[in-house]
């Protein structure tokens, strides 16, 4: 528990929570950009020093660090109204439900048949919590920058437990599946704006022209 | 190989060629001029025998040739179609929309030749992303909430199946092997890999590529995004997006087949092929609005896709020809009911009625596509859906099968009260005609596939009925 990537996926954990609890766009958009950082750097402290890992870490660092915070934050220059739009469930329900998440992450995962070299590693506990903290942010926002938020941290849980398999994967994957997440926002940040310019709020749940009725 | 590479490379040239031709009347021929050398590059593939390449991540086997004529056909129609569809949207910049449906097409060839299961994935995810702009290119409030809602389902969808695509690699991993994500080591390695993480990896497949295919209970986002968005749009959503999601469950399909212990997998996809269909099934009866009904009518058919892969046996040899039959016939249909949503400006059955008398070509497209799709002969999808519908009673599940048939008729009566008052009603008095008519570019596409779907029912050419049994032959062989 006490080397250095271990602590990092603790660090990981933490923001998960900060995520859910914080009702400011801007540090939660920080707050994930942190994220990216994070798990860039700990391929190189897995895995041992190998050129690819190296250029995987810097377009991780690249992409989730710098590229999608500042399209983010782009979106919002655009349509920052600052209302207040309290999350389904409240933030402290949401702060409960990803506590809760957390520790049924750890729980299971110590039942997993995991292969004998990753047992006891905190990765497949951190992935788990992190992709379910993931689906607490997007079922319980309304705005749709959160929403892309709670997409960010399905995709990061995905990434951690794709360190375990990071010299299986070829590089060519790695790059083109973040190209292509840099795209998927840069898209959803072009929405984002129109959804501001149309609805003059980023609120989703007021988006109800198109259902089922008779 | 080249011409492989041809077949992703040209369609982005013409991406390329299509951003800097500044004039918005003659960008979109482009479209048919990348259509129809596709389409030669296409025949040439499948007449040609071919081998792996490069370590076995490039392969163009019997099922992705399905993939690929069914594709290219469909594209090759779109393309001469939005000629003149765009030439009426003249108020609208349409280089997005050619870039898009470029890049889509290439990503979409990628994705049917790539035996790697990681490049398949890119693929997908890059059509999930060029179609996006696309849904939008009516520029309003409803196509913007169709737009966000389809990239943020279909965006999650895909992510699960990245997970489900580590999972499969962890499970070599855990198992000892060397780690690969390649369909002929890994379907040599099934039997070795541990049940439990090939299970996982299968499910959230089957959701991930569930959610791009629009199987029920993640089909949410289909009816806003086929209903909002132009009709040839729809044709390639449902005819092309939705399939390379199939070929995605497909390849997962190999692997676990392959596994030996296929009881949990067949009846996985049996269950949520009859839900799909049964959900499909309840939102057709009482359906007013007709683009909105064929994206129900695809969340059906795709169900039945997965329906046809759980029942195994002669059920494939109908998926693989249904994915023909249904890509070629939603094209039909899509193409026309963007005809008529124009010619009437609604696409409401109470407002659109009686298009056999405002536009007769359009009019009698959609009516007798709609005959085709839901399974009258003497078209291709009759031929598809009755072995699919056999298969189910010759291997001993006939409940399974006696549900798919009731089901199947529910749609289809669903679908005729939307269907015959929009073609046969009395078109509406008090409303002005606007200024569409049909013209050989808008009718002639969706016409020549209704035509090539009635001559394949009635007849399929040896070449093509051996590479569909060839197609069969390796979803059965896999065990």
């Amino acid at each position: 528990m006490n080397s250095a990537p271990d602590q990092l996926l603790v660090l990981v954990l933490l923001i998960n929570i900060l995520i859910l609890g914080t009702h400011r766009t801007r540090v939660a958009i920080r707050a994930i950009a942190t994220q990216g950082i994070v798990l860039g750097v700990l391929p190189l402290m897995i895995h041992s020093f190998h050129s690819h890992i190296l250029i995987i870490t810097l377009f991780v660092l690249l992409a989730k660090g710098v590229c999608i915070p500042w399209l983010l934050f782009g979106a919002l220059k655009k349509v920052d109204f600052g209302e207040h739009m309290e999350p389904f469930l409240g933030y402290t329900g949401n702060i409960i439900a990803g506590a809760l998440a957390t520790v049924v992450a750890f729980a299971f995962a110590a039942r997993l048949p995991l292969a004998p070299v990753h047992q006891g590693l905190l990765a497949v506990p951190a992935a788990l919590a992190t992709i379910l903290t993931g689906f607490i942010a997007l079922a319980s926002r309304r705005k749709a920058i959160h929403q892309v938020i709670g997409y960010l941290l399905l995709e990061n849980g995905i990434f951690i437990f794709g360190l375990l398999l990071t010299e299986s994967m070829p590089l060519m994957v790695e790059a083109g599946a973040l190209l292509d997440l840099i795209a998927g926002i840069f898209v959803m940040g072009i929405i984002i704006k129109q959804i501001g310019r149309e609805f003059s709020s980023m609120d989703t749940s007021r988006m109800t022209a198109l259902r089922e009725v008779d | 190989m080249l011409l492989i590479t041809l077949l992703t490379v040209i369609p982005l040239l013409g991406a390329l060629a299509a951003w800097i031709i500044p004039s918005n009347d003659r960008r979109p021929w482009v479209l048919p001029l990348v259509a129809c050398l596709h389409l030669l590059i296409v025949s040439a593939l499948c007449a040609l025998p071919l081998s792996p390449s490069r370590g076995g991540w490039i392969h163009l086997d019997a099922i992705g040739r399905v993939f690929l004529l069914e594709i290219g056909g469909l594209f090759c129609a779109c393309a001469f179609y939005a000629v003149n569809y765009l030439q009426y949207r003249q108020e609208r910049n349409n280089r997005v929309l050619c870039m898009g449906m470029l890049v889509c097409l290439s990503a979409m060839s990628l994705a049917v030749v790539s035996h790697h299961l990681g490049i398949l994935w890119l693929a997908i995810e890059t059509t999930t992303l060029s179609m996006a702009p696309l849904v939008y290119f009516n520029r309003n409030a409803r196509s913007i909430e169709a737009t966000w809602k389809y990239m943020l389902i279909c965006s999650i969808g895909i992510a699960l199946a990245l997970l489900g695509i580590f999972f499969l690699a962890y499970s070599t991993v855990v198992a000892g092997l060397e780690p690969s994500l390649l369909l002929g080591p890994l379907q040599g390695y099934a039997p070795k890999l541990p049940v439990a993480w090939l299970n996982a990896a299968f499910v959230f497949m089957l959701v991930g590529y569930g959610a791009k295919m629009g199987l029920a209970p993640m089909h949410t986002w289909k009816p806003d995004a086929y209903g909002e968005a132009p009709g040839l749009v729809g044709a390639m959503l449902a005819g092309g997006l939705a399939n390379c999601g199939f070929l995605g469950l497909i390849r997962i399909y190999q692997i676990c087949m392959a596994s030996g212990n296929v009881h949990f997998y067949r009846s996985c996809l049996i269950g949520m092929g009859l839900f799909s269909i049964a959900v499909a099934a309840i939102f057709l009866v009482r359906q007013t609005d007709f683009k909105r009904m064929l994206a129900y009518s695809s969340v059906e058919h795709m169900g039945l896709f997965v329906l046809a892969l759980g029942l195994g046996g002669k059920a494939l040899y109908g998926a693989m020809l249904h994915v023909i039959g249904n890509g070629l016939a939603k094209g039909v249909l899509f193409l026309a009911a963007g005809n008529i949503h124009r010619a009437f400006a609604s696409k409401n059955r109470e407002v659109a009625r009686g298009a056999l008398r405002r536009t007769p070509w359009s009019g009698g497209l959609f009516l007798v596509g709609f005959f085709a799709l839901t399974g009258s002969p003497p078209f291709l999808p009759f031929a598809s859906e009755f072995s699919i519908f056999s298969a189910a009673f010759t291997n001993g599940r006939p409940v399974v099968g006696a549900f798919m048939v009731l089901l199947l008729l529910i749609a289809f009566m669903g679908m005729s009260f939307t269907v015959l008052p929009v073609v046969l009603g009395e078109p509406p008095k008090n409303r002005e005609r606007t200024k569409y008519r049909d013209t050989p570019l808008l009718a002639g596409p969706p016409f020549v596939l209704l035509l090539i779907i009635a001559l394949l029912g009635l007849w399929l050419p040896q070449p093509l009925y051996r590479i569909v049994t060839d197609a069969a032959a390796l979803l059965e062989a896999s065990r």
